[in-house]
């Protein structure tokens, strides 16, 4: 890892965590994506347009970063599609069940030392090793 | 003028996500694979994204409301329980899988990569699987209205950090 990758992995999160703060800030909301989510599945009114300007947020810096660096969505991993599809649909019942995931637990969560938080931070980080150690090492490709 | 500031923090959220690299699946794997090589990478973006969320904290847990609507919507459940412990377990396998959380998973649509477009299919499945479940139902957990994600009460933020904090 080089000097410029640490210092663009750390301005990276400092823009999280300046848009994290905004939310909260302006609107008294926390920035928990899989929260965000949530809500804009569920119509409640006044509850429900703001997720969907979020999401239309993420994805327009989504394009930004697109247009200047196609590079930083390269996918280098390779699942089989089955695993893919079993992954997406664990983060999204667990991110829920466990009412938040690496933004709003994470980020939001540990920056206001909340006990949950970090239980749930270091816990799904755990996990997340232990299935890379077996996906990766004990069955090599999953 | 509170949608902007929702589209305006999106857009920033995930220009940081690309900068941090934390939209290249890799980089997360990386992070996760303690046994082989390992990427530091995902620490970084955390320190820098806790640290700063952390100072402005600091300032906004005083403010007495947010500057445009009428009070700070903060999860005030305290409560370490199977729910958050399972429901943690089980998002982590899911990132080790696919090496995407929420965030970048969305933000990555844009590059319209197959990958991309499958995992967050099977995400917002997810998601919609967990509102199918009685935990799911709005009406589930009449006792505890703070979860950070479904209906949560409106309080000053003062109100809230006046209870004994968890920390």
């Amino acid at each position: 890892m080089t000097g410029s990758t640490i210092l663009s992995s750390l301005l990276g999160g400092v823009l999280i965590g300046l848009a994290s703060s905004a939310l909260l800030l302006f609107n008294g909301r926390i920035a928990g994506i899989s929260g965000i989510l949530g809500g804009a599945l569920r119509p409640v009114a006044g509850e429900w347009g703001w997720r969907w300007w979020f999401v239309a947020g993420l994805l327009t810096g989504g394009l930004a970063v697109y247009a200047v660096a196609p590079g930083a969505f390269a996918i280098a991993v390779h699942r089989s599609w089955p695993l893919l599809l079993a992954g997406g649909v664990l983060v999204g019942f667990g991110a829920r069940l466990g009412s938040g995931c690496t933004s709003g637990h994470g980020v939001c969560g540990l920056s206001r030392g909340s006990a949950r938080s970090w239980v749930a931070t270091a816990v799904f980080t755990a996990a997340g090793m232990v299935t890379v150690f077996v996906l990766n090492h004990l069955l090599a490709g999953g | 003028m509170r949608n902007g500031v929702a589209f305006g923090t999106g857009l920033v959220f995930a220009l940081g996500l690309g900068l941090g690299g934390m939209t290249q699946p890799a980089r997360i794997i990386g992070f996760l694979d303690v046994a082989g090589q390992w990427d530091p990478t995902l620490v970084f973006v955390l320190a820098g994204a806790v640290g700063t969320h952390m100072l402005a904290w600091r300032w906004i847990r005083r403010q007495r409301h947010p500057v445009l609507a009428a009070g700070f919507q903060i999860p005030r459940e305290r409560l370490i329980d199977t729910r958050l412990v399972l429901g943690a377990a089980l998002f982590g396998v899911g990132w080790g899988i696919g090496g995407y959380c929420p965030g970048p998973a969305i933000t990555a649509l844009v590059s319209g990569h197959p990958v991309a477009l499958a995992f967050v299919g099977a995400m917002l499945a997810g998601v919609a699987l967990f509102d199918l479940t009685p935990l799911g139902s709005p009406r589930a957990l009449p006792a505890r209205p703070a979860q950070p994600d479904t209906a949560a009460q409106a309080v000053p933020a003062h109100e809230e950090l006046s209870a004994p904090t968890d920390a």
